[in-house]
């Protein structure tokens, strides 16, 4: 049954993506995504309630015709890339596609057949979290889309209309990330792997215009590279030690499984978008709001570091771990400060959850089982609250104008729902006593005892994430003249993934101590043998924190009227509120701007300062993993 | 219960402790000027004071985030008087700073916005610092807890010399005093008049007084954690602190924001980080 | 006597002129002087400060500047006109483009005369000040009191 299940969530995606290609009429597409949202959520529900209690379980697909099917896909798919490729002139492409397809045909053609019966799926608690994420923001996802992108081609109606094979894409995908995280086998990993990258480049490519062609093939060049570093691996470690399995990999001993988990953690570190591969994430924004929203939350970025995190216990103690741990920390803390001086939201967004992928993969990297225990945590909260601010940013930019920091003054008169969930979704990215804290927290607490300097950067770092955080938030909420005239419809179906996201960015604050009980901390003791939990009192205090929260805006509710006067201006006001009287006697817009702090923080310097930074560990990294 | 009595008592004490501080604020700079001073309880007077006015305001909502800024520095000092994780405590009242610094941008000021911004550049100019300080701490006391680093029987500074003055250092822009004063001012004819404190007034302005008091006395008990073993050395320590800042303040003008986060950080990471480095090595 | 006297802090205004009854404002300040003793801060921000010092005869540009820090103080607040120009206009009384003393924009509560008027003079006016200070304070009680009865009994 469990495994039905695992083919549930891997093939109904496919299924709705391909009738979603076929059906084209909108109230069709829309209750096909409401249908496989609905299953898609239950299925990874159920997986929840039947895995919660057991250990890893293993299966065995013994049908070769999906061995067949896979190759099918994988030659069609170079094939598409190399014709493309060549047409485009991107080069690159072209020739790393055909090496990595090559690599592997040759490996199934050469070896496969003589391996030991692979396991090829598999499904432990770390993988019913990552189903769980990648099930209900997913899908959610996907419900928003339904009535923003056809918004979407409202306002932007130079962009040619495709949206079935979007939605195909988007589904795909999903299917994609599924099949990551329960892939066993490292063959059909692998496979998954190549089909996020393809999907990333489509959907980054969706509008077809020159920029975002070239933006697709960055992403593209990029993260073939990592699936390169990956097919690399697979030979290797199968010529090596006869292995084709996950299990096996991080089994294996320490010395053998090094070459390849490092070859597979770079393609990771690709995929999650680390220095120096960044640049593929902040090509990618341009792209409508689902498609980043998707990217950046729970499916593509998130693949990176799931590998990552699954090759832990081989990283563990080991010099090259440190490095890696040490590429996540410098691009934490380059990636914040850069944040601080973005004038575009979406480009802060992006940076932000750089920032906390490299955060992830210093506690992934780090493979003690309280950086880890952080790390799972990490994941889940960050998809939540970067989905919400995502979206909102859709929206807002669709009705409000611009998703320029600047233009979102006032949004808390305007659009005072759309604001709300946007500061919540900010708090949960920062503040305590909400989730992205209480993980940094931990991990803060982890790494200062495996080594303080990594929570040094960790140090640095928050202090830059406090400061654009917080301006962002005090642009939403500063109170000025509503908008005249100004009414945003929002549709139901972009409203009601965004309420439920938000309940869950504040809810997941109250039920985490359950998730780490029942999920985290028994994939800790089977991977680690021992675990970690938060003292009771710590938590106890998180909640008190979330109930004041709660309750103090309703203390102000009760607040007796004040009697209004207008802001002090140095006598200078005028009748109209947000004007003054200039020095000539006449009045004068009263503008006010944040910060930017562009000379210290400026991302043509720092963004350098990154790459060539991580560029060199990344480099020592693989020197030292090599010899 | 020993727990319960020991917030009770911060609560009810601190602002009482706080205040006469303030007052003796500025009795002492009144002496460093030649000057005979307001008495020791002005503070007292000026918040009860505060309490008489009229209830005024921009916008209702600057209300809320004041009340959430009294809440959670209260929270934040109650967490560390009842031996909580350090880490936590300084979150807390990062929380705290957060809500003034959104009360400010709420009202939508020019005085207020640019003091907003400026008390952003000094969180983030001394955040590194505060948490160095606890990685510093749990380093030798392997606790990150308050109560069991203050039960250590070893002297904190002899072990944490560097980040004890890195400290200081940005203890000096925490208890708003000169040099690194940048978000708001005590006196008038400054650039940025009240600074982030500039649209509250009343009895808003009376409870940032207050969280200001709290504020300062689990700051000070945080320079009092370094000599947690000798009680009177402590407190020593903690007085020659409060004059060293009071006489820093009577005796510079104001820096830019520049320089005090370029020094802050610089600061952190040759004294914190020095001091770590050290302590990995011995 | 209410706490308001203790802490009086004021805002003070040069509403134009020839500058040098400011210049006295701030020398109360100095050591010599020392206006702290009596908790007197100068906070310059209208929605802090209880007392609004003005020097200087009101002009067209500095009218409607007046009226608005006025406005901006929150009550119980007072208005101490410090100067012959503050007072009624002085030596500025028939210029075209002034209208005489802050009385003619603001009700004044306590009038310093002198040209210019001496520090002595401008904290002995303040201190004057304070009295008025407290029965606008307490008439802003009885008033308060008073509302409160009115809506208890509908």
């Amino acid at each position: 049954m469990l495994m039905n299940t695992l083919i549930i969530l891997i093939v109904i995606p496919f299924l709705a993506a391909v009738a979603l290609l076929l059906l084209r009429q909108y109230v069709v597409r829309k209750w096909l995504v409401l249908i496989s949202t609905a299953v898609l959520c239950a299925a990874a529900v159920y997986l929840l309630a039947a895995q919660i209690l057991a250990g890893a379980s293993y299966y065995t697909l013994e049908m070769e015709a999906v061995n067949r099917l896979m190759i099918g896909a994988e030659v069609f798919l170079a094939a598409y890339i190399l014709i493309l490729g060549t047409r485009k002139r991107q080069y690159w492409a072209a020739i790393l596609i055909i090496i990595q397809t090559g690599l592997m045909l040759y490996f199934d053609f050469t070896y496969r057949y003589g391996a030991a019966p692979a396991r090829h799926l598999f499904v432990d608690q770390f993988s019913v979290i990552m189903a769980l994420v990648i099930g209900v923001t997913g899908s959610l996802i996907c419900v928003y889309a339904v009535d923003y992108m056809k918004e979407y081609h409202h306002l932007h109606p130079e962009v040619q209309d495709r949206l079935p094979f979007f939605f195909f894409t988007m589904f795909v995908l999903l299917s994609a990330m599924f099949g990551v995280v329960f892939a066993n086998n490292l063959r059909w990993l692998y496979f998954f792997w190549e089909i996020t990258t393809v999907c990333s480049f489509w959907l980054i490519g969706y509008t077809r215009t020159e920029e975002a062609v070239l933006k697709a093939f960055r992403a593209l060049k990029m993260n073939l590279l990592g699936g390169l570093a990956f097919a690399v691996a697979i030979v290797y470690i199968f010529i090596r030690a006869n292995v084709t399995n996950l299990d096996q990999l991080t089994a294996l001993d320490k010395t053998v499984a090094m070459i390849p988990a490092l070859l597979i953690v770079l393609a990771g570190m690709i995929k999650s978008a680390q220095f120096p591969f960044a640049s593929w994430l902040l090509g990618a924004i341009a792209a409508p709001a689902p498609v980043s929203a998707l990217l950046q939350s729970s499916t593509m970025v998130k693949a990176g570091v799931y590998i990552i995190i699954r090759l832990a216990p081989v990283l563990n103690g080991a010099i090259a771990g440190l490095l890696i741990a040490l590429v996540g920390a410098v691009t934490f803390l380059i990636a914040s400060c850069i944040a601080i001086s973005q004038l575009d939201a979406r480009r802060v967004l992006a940076y932000s959850t750089i920032a906390s992928l490299g955060l992830i993969i210093t506690c992934g990297a780090c493979g003690a089982q309280e950086t880890v225990w952080a790390a799972l945590f990490l994941i889940i909260f960050h998809a939540v609250s970067v989905l919400v601010l995502v979206l909102c940013t859709g929206l807002v930019e669709h009705h409000f104008g611009g998703c320029g920091i600047e233009t979102m003054e006032g949004l808390v008169v305007n659009m005072p729902r759309i604001a709300t969930m946007m500061m919540i979704g900010m708090a949960g990215m920062f503040l305590a006593p909400f989730g992205m804290l209480i993980s940094k927290w931990a991990a803060l607490e982890g790494l200062i005892r495996i080594n303080p300097f990594l929570a040094v950067f960790i140090a640095y770092g928050s202090a830059a994430t406090l400061f654009f955080w917080t301006k962002w938030m005090g642009k939403l909420i500063t109170v000025k003249a509503k908008r005249e005239g100004f009414a945003a419809n929002v549709s139901f179906l972009e409203r009601m993934p965004l309420i439920v996201l938000t309940v869950l960015v504040v809810g997941s604050c109250f039920f985490f101590p359950w998730v780490s009980e029942y999920l985290v901390e028994p994939y800790l003791m089977s991977t680690y043998g021992s675990s970690m939990n938060m003292s009771t009192g710590s938590i106890l205090i998180l909640f008190i924190m979330m109930g004041l929260l709660l309750l103090l805006p309703l203390i102000v509710l009760f607040y007796k009227n004040p009697d209004y006067v207008e802001a002090y201006m140095g006598g200078a006001n005028v009748a109209q509120e947000d004007q003054f009287l200039g020095s000539y006697g006449c009045p004068r817009d009263l503008v006010l701007k944040n910060y930017y702090l562009e000379s210290y923080f400026g991302e043509s310097k720092l963004f350098d300062a990154g790459v060539v930074s991580c560029t060199c560990l990344i480099l020592v990294m693989l020197g030292v993993g090599f010899l | 219960m020993k727990t319960v009595l020991t917030i009770v008592l911060f609560i009810v004490a601190a602002p009482l402790a706080g205040g006469l501080m303030a007052g003796l604020d500025r009795k002492a700079g009144a002496w460093m000027q030649s000057r005979v001073g307001p008495p020791l309880l002005q503070p007292f007077y000026d918040v009860a004071k505060l309490f008489s006015k009229q209830n005024i305001a921009v916008h209702k909502s600057q209300k809320y985030y004041v009340l959430c800024f009294l809440v959670f520095v209260i929270l934040s000092g109650a967490l560390f008087v009842a031996g909580q994780d350090l880490l936590l405590v300084i979150f807390a009242l990062t929380l705290a700073d957060v809500f003034l610094i959104l009360g400010a941008y709420s009202v939508r000021s020019p005085y207020s916005y640019v003091g907003a911004e400026r008390e952003l550049v000094q969180m983030m100019a001394y955040e590194p610092m505060v948490i160095i300080t606890a990685i510093g701490m749990y380093m030798v006391t392997k606790s990150f807890s308050v109560a069991d680093i203050a039960a250590f029987e070893q002297n904190l500074f002899v072990k944490l010399p560097g980040i004890f003055i890195g400290l200081l250092f940005v203890l000096t822009g925490k208890l708003r005093k000169s040099p690194f004063d940048l978000s708001m001012s005590h006196h008038a004819h400054q650039e940025i008049v009240g600074g982030v404190l500039t649209e509250f007034s009343g009895a808003e302005l009376a409870m940032v007084k207050i969280a200001y008091w709290y504020q300062n006395v689990f700051l000070l008990g945080l320079v009092c954690l370094f000599f947690a073993s000798a009680f009177w050395l402590g407190v020593g320590a903690v007085m020659l602190t409060f004059f060293l800042e009071v006489f820093i303040d009577n005796n510079s003008a104001r820096l830019t924001w520049q320089f005090t986060l370029a020094s802050s950080w610089i600061a952190a990471a040759v004294l914190g980080m020095g001091n770590l480095v050290v302590l990995i090595f011995i | 006597m209410s706490y308001l006297q203790k802490s009086p802090w004021l805002i003070h205004y040069d509403a134009s002129g020839c500058n040098g009854c400011d210049i006295e404002v701030l020398a109360c300040l100095t050591p010599v002087y020392d206006v702290e003793r009596f908790g007197i801060l100068n906070i310059g921000n209208p929605k802090q400060a209880d007392i609004f010092v003005v020097t200087g005869p009101v002009n067209e540009q500095s009218k409607a500047v007046i009226e608005r820090i006025y406005n901006q103080m929150p009550s119980p607040k007072i208005v101490v006109a410090v100067g012959a120009c503050a007072c009624s206009g002085g030596i500025f009384r028939e210029c075209y483009n002034v209208s005489g003393g802050v009385d003619k924009v603001i009700p004044v509560d306590v009038f310093v005369p002198g040209c210019a008027a001496r520090p002595q003079s401008i904290i002995d006016g303040i201190i004057t000040g304070l009295e008025v200070l407290d029965e606008k304070y307490k008439q802003l009680k009885d008033e308060r009191k008073r509302r409160k009865v009115e809506r208890a009994n509908g």
